[in-house]
């Protein structure tokens, strides 16, 4: 692809969240001002950090208010080495932070108590789900390839019937037609990749859950993995276009090329942006409107934001199977352009 | 902001558990389920095909059918006219062998008719002579004295004739 299509098309992708974007900025202004206004009384309800407080990873899964799981934390430091205790230790009877065995907890931020930086490798809320992303990743499609076992050469049945068109959907509409010829070799990675990010979208819309695929810890590791496919299965066309783009004059090459070798990064870049934000913006609004009711101490405004977040919510459903596709359209598109064989 | 800093923590757990459940899926559910989608896929389109071939061969089986019948038919009507053309002939042949049986036997009998009738003369003749020299004798022998004896002798011959 041309570089300037390629940049226009990456333009277009995230014009298409752009409006996302915007609700994600107005989110924020709106929680950081009324945090502001808030911040005389500390009683008061504070949306901003409600917000926050729900998108982010935390060491505590707070199910509903009231009721919290305190989640093991494991931290290394060159100090003291590796450490594993519940993070229950951080609070006291009424729920205060205290600091615990040399470490202190701000906000979910461990530190040592001397304010120098540890390693957090906790159970956090978001590395709970992630385990439960993948624990049902595996039992839906053990049970999935058990069909497929138990019916050989027969009609799908039960479970499998409901994912088989998906699967081939992912195969035929997403993988097949941007990948091309090769694509039997990526097919696992990218229906992992799909079905990942798809429960993992699912997920977070139950209530109490946490933001997974809307972190960007996350979506930075699959894009990073997307990269790393790519790089690994660029052929010489695809290092061609690259470092000695066909078709440009001499002249240009100083600039193309440098373009071509940002384009490498700007695609798994705007992978992991893409669905940090879409995912990110949608909790955040969906939390703002039910929000409004708390700052208006409305029964009306309380109704007419039920309303709305439950439209919303059906939006979000369709994001969350959006964002997958996209994700798995965009991973397959750029391995395709790595494989596609000179014509 | 640590909303836009990706956690080391999280990345680590990220990468091992996707990684995990990537070679896991791959080897145990996504070959698995490729590979019988496929031979479902193949089965599908070999019984699609087989059935086109299945089809057209009825339709070439019927088509020859149709030949053959129409050929037997066609035969059937040759010999039908054949047969019919024999059975003229010989119904002609026995006709005319008829006839010309019929006219020798009217010809055979109209000789022998002939013959017959020509004998039967010949014989009244004879005999009409015979008569006569018979009666010419017998009036002569007698003695005739008068006309009268001798128209009753004449009458009584000729009784005597009819009475023959």
């Amino acid at each position: 692809m041309e570089p300037i299509n390629m940049i226009k098309s990456l333009l277009s992708q995230l014009s298409k969240h752009l409006k996302i974007k915007v609700l994600l900025v107005f989110a924020i202004a709106s929680a950081v001002t009324v945090e502001s206004v808030a911040s005389d009384d500390s009683e008061e309800f504070n949306p901003g950090e409600m917000i926050n407080h729900h998108i982010m990873d935390s060491h505590v899964w707070e199910i509903w208010h009231g009721m919290n799981v305190y989640l093991p934390v494991i931290i290394y430091s060159e100090e003291k080495g590796i450490e594993s205790f519940s993070s229950a230790n951080f609070f006291d009877a009424d729920h205060n932070a205290i600091p615990y065995n040399g470490y202190v907890m701000d906000h979910d931020h461990i530190t040592l108590a001397s304010g120098d930086h540890v390693l957090d490798f906790s159970i956090t809320k978001n590395v709970l789900f992630l385990f439960i992303d993948a624990g049902l990743l595996l039992l839906i499609f053990f049970a999935v390839a058990r069909g497929y076992k138990k019916n050989v050469g027969k009609a799908p049945k039960g479970i499998q019937s409901f994912f088989e068109p998906i699967i081939i959907f992912v195969r035929d509409e997403i993988v097949k037609p941007n990948i091309g010829p090769k694509y039997e070799r990526y097919l696992p990675y990218m229906l992992t990749l799909f079905f990942f990010i798809w429960f993992g979208n699912l997920l977070g819309l139950l209530p109490g859950a946490a933001n997974l695929t809307g972190n960007i810890a996350v979506t930075l590791v699959l894009a990073l993995l997307t990269l790393v496919i790519t790089t690994f299965s660029g052929n010489k066309n695809y290092w061609g276009h690259i470092f000695n783009t066909p078709g440009v004059p001499f002249a240009l090459k100083p600039i193309i090329v440098p373009v071509e070798i940002i384009g490498i990064f700007t695609k798994p870049i705007s992978l992991m942006i893409r669905l940090f934000v879409a995912i990110t913006a949608g909790h955040i609004v969906i939390l703002s409107l039910l929000s409004l009711t708390f700052i208006f101490h409305s029964y009306l405004v309380g109704i007419g934001s039920t309303l709305v977040v439950t439209f919303i919510n059906f939006i979000e459903l369709l994001v969350a199977t959006i964002q997958a596709y996209v994700f798995t359209m965009f991973s397959s598109l750029y391995i395709g352009m790595a494989v596609e064989e000179h014509h | 902001m640590e909303l836009l800093t990706p956690g080391i923590g999280l990345i680590f757990w990220q990468l091992v558990v996707f990684l995990i459940v990537f070679f896991v899926l791959a080897t145990f559910v996504w070959k698995p389920i490729a590979s019988a989608l496929r031979a479902r896929e193949g089965m599908i389109e070999d019984s699609l095909k087989a059935a086109d071939i299945a089809k057209e061969e009825m339709a070439q089986m019927k088509a020859d059918n149709e030949y053959l019948l129409q050929e037997a038919r066609v035969e059937r009507d040759q010999m039908l006219k054949e047969a019919m053309t024999v059975a003229n002939q010989i119904k002609e042949d026995a006709k005319n062998e008829t006839s010309s049986i019929t006219e020798k036997m009217i010809a055979d009998a109209k000789v022998s008719i002939e013959n017959e009738k020509k004998a039967a003369l010949a014989e009244v003749k004879d005999l009409v002579a015979t008569l006569s020299l018979d009666i010419a004798e017998k009036l002569i022998r007698e003695k005739l004295s008068d006309d009268k004896a001798q128209k009753g002798l004449v009458d009584k011959f000729l009784k005597e004739i009819k009475v023959n």
